[in-house]
This record gives C-alpha cells, sequence and structure tokens, in this order.
C-alpha cells in the first residue's frame, strides 16, 4: 500500500521545488513503516486528521469531526488549497465529577493543498454524522479528458 | 472567558487486546469523557461516522459495551490520495462501579456523538444522616 503524500506540511508546493525533498521524505516514512508495523501514517501533526480523495471530477477532502454543528466551522477555498478552521465547544457539566476527559476542545486550522486546480466557486460542503466533506470540482483545464484516436 | 486553546492532535487508538474479529477490518477506542452527578453517570463518546441503527449498547453484569460500525462514505468511483486516518469498528467497554438503573438508561446519537445517561438506582444515591447531638 503507497499511498501517495504531498500534505506533510500545510502550504507545501510538491509539484515544483519540494518534489525531491518530497520524495525523500516519503521513503523513509516507508522505512519507519516496515520498522513499527504497519498502522503507522505521516501526517502533518495538525487537528484534523483529513483523507484525501478524487474521481474524475473532483476532489474530496474529509475529517472527522464530531460533535461539531455547521456555524462551527469556517472552509475557505483558493485554486489550489482548502482551508478549515473552527472551534469545536464541549460545555462543561455543572455540578459533576469528572472520571475521564478525553475527548478534546479549542481552535484548530488547517490548510490542505490540492494537486491540481479546482474551481473555489463550487466547492461544496456537508457535514453528516460527524463527518465533513468538502467535495471541491476540478478546474476544467484540470480534468482528464478523453482522446479518440482516429 | 478565557483564551481557547488549540487542540492537539490525538490520532485514532487502536484497539489491541481484544478477541479475534469474525470480520477483517480495523477497531479503534473511541475517546469518551465520563463524569458522574450524585444521580447519574454520564458518558459521552466520539464516534463519528456511526448511524444510530448500527451502534449496539449492551450492559450486562455491570460491564458496558459499545460497539459501533461505520458506513462508508466514501463514493465507488473515488481514489484515494492521502489517508491520514482510517475507519472501522468503534468498540470499548467500561465496568461501572455503581449499580446503574437498567430500565432508566437514556442513548442519543447526535453528530457522531453519543450521549449515554445511566441513573443509579435509588439506594445508590447518597442520602444526608442527620446526626443527633448526644
Amino acid at each position: 500500500m503507497i499511498y501517495r503524500r504531498f500534505l506533510g506540511m500545510p502550504g507545501w508546493d510538491f509539484r515544483s521545488q519540494y518534489g525531491e525533498l518530497e520524495r525523500v521524505r516519503r521513503q523513509m516514512d516507508r522505512l519507519f513503516e516496515g520498522l513499527a508495523g504497519q498502522g503507522q501514517r505521516t501526517t502533518a501533526g495538525v487537528f484534523p486528521l483529513v483523507n484525501l480523495t478524487e474521481n474524475k471530477d473532483s476532489f474530496f477532502v474529509r475529517a472527522e469531526l464530531p460533535g461539531m454543528s455547521s456555524n462551527e466551522l469556517e472552509i475557505q477555498a483558493t485554486a489550489n488549497s482548502v482551508s478549515i478552521s473552527g472551534e469545536r465547544e464541549i460545555p462543561a457539566e455543572q455540578a459533576a465529577r469528572y472520571h475521564r476527559r478525553e475527548r478534546e476542545s479549542g481552535r484548530f486550522s488547517r490548510v490542505v493543498s490540492l494537486p491540481q486546480e479546482i474551481n473555489p466557486d463550487q466547492v461544496e460542503a456537508g457535514l453528516v454524522d460527524g463527518i465533513l466533506t468538502v467535495t471541491l470540482p476540478k478546474a476544467e483545464i484540470a480534468k482528464p479528458r478523453q482522446i479518440s484516436v482516429k | 472567558m478565557s483564551e481557547s486553546k488549540e487542540i492537539k492532535l490525538k490520532g485514532k487508538q487502536e484497539v489491541t487486546a481484544q478477541a479475534e474479529q469474525t470480520t477483517p477490518g480495523v477497531v479503534f477506542t473511541p475517546l469518551v469523557d465520563i463524569f458522574e452527578t450524585e444521580k447519574t453517570i454520564t458518558l459521552l463518546a466520539d464516534l463519528p461516522g456511526v448511524k444510530a441503527d448500527r451502534l449496539n449498547i449492551d450492559l450486562r453484569d455491570n460491564v458496558i459495551t459499545i460497539v459501533g460500525d461505520i458506513s462508508p462514505v466514501e463514493g465507488k468511483d473515488e481514489e484515494d490520495l492521502v489517508v491520514e486516518y482510517e475507519t472501522g469498528r468503534y468498540y470499548r467497554q467500561f465496568t461501572l462501579s455503581e449499580v446503574v438503573d437498567q430500565n432508566k438508561i437514556d442513548a442519543k446519537l447526535a453528530d457522531g456523538v453519543l450521549r449515554l445517561t445511566l441513573p443509579k438506582v435509588e439506594k445508590a444515591t447518597p442520602r444526608k444522616i442527620a446526626i443527633k447531638a448526644a
């Protein structure tokens, strides 16, 4: 399983100047994965973790944000990146004794670079069962075109 | 109000010690908050992607088990480019130290967060005992 990882750092332009660096980093990742066993994923170390997928028309950025409502989230898109920020509030219970407190609250902000240009005017976002899905339609020039052979 | 802090990344915790699964897949430990008031014990669990009909809560012999299955959200034609988190079943078990009134347990699931209210049985709620002066 080899994933194309180019989101090592927010704002990295993986296609040009950092291409070589990124290649080396990926090799290191694979080396460490081999040492530490499976399940190790290199991430940007910034909340929230995101998954990026694509089909021929769009990119999809997904993040797990349980307990958040859409008005607590702010999503901004440019031609080649999308930023997700917000604040997760967990109200403290009155007169309660806490036994465990693992769920975290606070602010977060994350920028995800996209491998191709998108159309920022047609970006859509949905929040269902605590999972955010941002649909980013690819720009016309970035879409693959079927070329018929004569 | 004090300045809010930034969320630190925790990552998802995989379950390690558990009976072997019959179905393949990764199992995660959901993050929980547990707090107690005089009358109830409340458990909040983060279960992103779990729908109410695929969540099972089981209480027997003072052990409460939460099992949540997720439904895939990705479309069939989507190809992975970056995978930072994986999805799978959620599983967590707790032993309750106090007797809970099984008939009055209340569970709500909203926006991927489960809120489980476990009322203590009457005799377990503390009673004030007046001390008479001798």
